[in-house]
């Protein structure tokens, strides 16, 4: 018997093994630097067309090396590395948010327990989560005065809503069954608390804090393109004001990547607490 | 001889939204001695979950009441411990947590040492040893059905409840469970209400067996004793002389309240 074997030219080989690869179990990596590549060839396209502000990826990289190298630099007052910009935004995130979470989650239980509570304040609630977090800021350097502690206020009122909000959700969805169980069994208040009620709520609370985080991260930095001081907000405004375009392109990236990291964090944390089974 | 459980001119009426009532139960009496098991059987609607949630307690009658060995019940608790339908286990919870749950709440006057001890013994019980600290999502439902019901009986309840334990099972699992709980029932003397579909399984483990009318307004049809001795054994009691006759007393009535009902459900198209 003779085996015939297929002839195939050095081009077709090529092609096949290429798409392959994309099928093969580096998909996951693959196919999405494929997409950045091409973004990035398009976003150079762009820019070299005349009258383009914006400058393309080889310029910004070039521009603003010294930046990426250097990120830890301090000459004082707001000239400082990216490292410490960002730093500067995490924190006033960082105190905010955790204020809102706290909060938020216990007013939300309460809230959702209480049905007299509920009927009073979720109207309140529903009007005041529309506002957008910069709509806060002039309020807010009224009572605070002082820019840092408005800021931080922004990113509180900001992202309060959605975990107070997920939370008296998650309260009130808690399964009847659940509920006979704990009735029968007369658990005390306490008991009933730590033993039902919180762990059949703390999947909302997370949807709660995972949408908190993301305006979070939004709100601050717009605020600190209004109140200045360090900040990558305000480093993208003090950019704008100078046309140093390649290094508002360059906060951008670091910006997107940041908020994406955060999200994923908080997703991290709620993969440990609630094994992803649960129905 | 007072009874153990007192079931008294029970009605229970659900305000509908339009302002109309519904009267699910009209004039339920029975009375229940202590260890016996008896069954409620019925088509679907006429009102035997309410039944059963009335005597644990889950849900108020509007006239009449439940007396459990002289006191009357109006609130639910561990002395009338239900074995719910859909096993209501805490996902979040092991099969050794759901369990240990309810001893804890329940049997706080006991050393811990105790306590740990009956929720093994319970887990031993049903056969789930190797399944101890797997969560409610790693078990068949069979196996969810053991721990609710290692969970029932763990705290020794006065009265066992079972809402349809074993509905949503196969039959070779629901056998497997039947024989379980009959054997656990002549061991410890627990007096058992259990709301059923199945004909076989109300014969196989009552003493007698309770046959509502279809709802609106249902009542005690008939009672039935089912005079099989025990021990019994499920692929035997079907050999007993006695035992198509029962089965069929009971097919009777349920095609009798069929035919009553579409008859009735014709009467009102007319009107």
């Amino acid at each position: 018997m003779v085996a015939r074997i297929r002839q195939s030219s050095p081009s077709a080989y090529g092609m096949s093994h290429l798409v392959t690869l994309f099928q093969g179990r580096f998909r996951k990596i693959l196919a999405p630097l494929a997409a950045i590549a091409i973004f990035t060839i398009l976003w150079e396209l762009f820019s070299l067309t005349p009258d383009a502000g914006l400058p393309g990826p080889i310029t910004t990289l070039q521009e603003t090396w010294y930046l990426i190298a250097n990120p830890f630099f301090d000459n004082g007052s707001m000239d400082k590395g990216l490292f410490w910009q960002v730093l500067a935004s995490l924190q006033r995130v960082a105190i905010g948010y955790a204020a809102a979470a706290i909060i938020g989650i216990a007013l939300g239980m309460l809230v959702g327990a209480n049905r007299f509570m509920y009927d009073a304040l979720d109207p309140l609630f529903q009007v005041l989560r529309t506002i957008p977090p910069l709509a806060w800021l002039p309020i807010s350097l009224a009572i605070f005065r002082d820019s840092n502690p408005s800021a931080i206020f922004v990113i509180f009122i900001t992202a309060i809503w959605p975990i107070i909000i997920n939370t008296t959700v998650g309260v009130q969805q808690v399964p009847q069954d659940y509920k006979n169980v704990a009735r029968v069994l007369r658990l005390s208040r306490k008991d009933y608390f730590f033993e039902v009620l919180f762990p059949a709520t703390v999947p909302y609370i997370f949807t709660g804090l995972r949408i908190g985080i993301g305006l979070s991260w939004l709100a601050i930095i717009a605020a600190e393109m209004l109140i200045g001081g360090v900040g990558i907000g305000f480093f993208i405004w003090d950019a704008w004001n100078s046309s140093r375009m390649s290094e508002i392109v360059l906060s951008l990236i670091y910006v997107g990547v940041v908020g994406l990291l955060l999200d994923r964090m908080i997703a991290f944390i709620e993969h440990r607490i609630v094994p992803n089974e649960r129905t | 001889m007072i009874p153990f459980v007192d079931i008294d001119h029970v009605d229970k009426v659900f305000p509908l939204p339009n302002g109309n009532h519904y009267i699910a139960l009209a004039g339920i009496d029975l009375t229940i001695q202590k260890g016996e098991f008896v069954s409620l059987i019925g088509h679907s609607g006429c009102g035997k979950s309410t039944l059963l949630n009335i005597i644990a307690g889950l849900d108020q009658a509007t006239r009449g009441g439940i007396v459990l060995e002289g006191r009357e019940v109006d609130h639910p608790g561990p002395d009338r411990m239900v074995v719910f339908q859909n096993y209501s286990l805490l996902p979040w919870k092991t099969v050794y947590q759901n369990i240990a749950l309810a001893v804890d709440s329940t049997l706080k006057h006991l050393p811990k040492g105790e306590r740990r001890g009956i929720v093994e013994h319970n887990v031993d019980l049903v056969g789930l040893r190797r399944a101890r600290d797997r969560y409610p999502h790693e078990l068949s439902g069979g196996m969810k059905q053991r721990v609710a019901i290692a969970r029932a009986l763990a705290i020794r309840p006065k009265l066992l409840l079972l809402d349809e334990p074993f509905g949503a099972l196969d039959a070779l699992t629901r056998g497997s469970l039947q024989e379980k709980l009959m054997a656990i029932c002549e061991e410890s003397h627990i007096t058992c209400i259990m709301v059923t579909h199945d004909v076989d399984e109300a014969l196989l483990l009552s003493d007698r067996v309770v046959m509502l009318t279809n709802g609106p307004e249902a009542r005690i049809g008939e009672v039935l004793k089912v005079s099989i001795s025990h021990p019994r054994h499920r692929l035997e009691v079907v050999n007993h002389p006695d035992y198509y006759n029962l089965r069929n007393q009971i097919i009777n009535f349920l095609n009798q309240q069929k035919r009553a009902n579409r008859a009735r459900l014709l009467a009102q198209k007319a009107a």
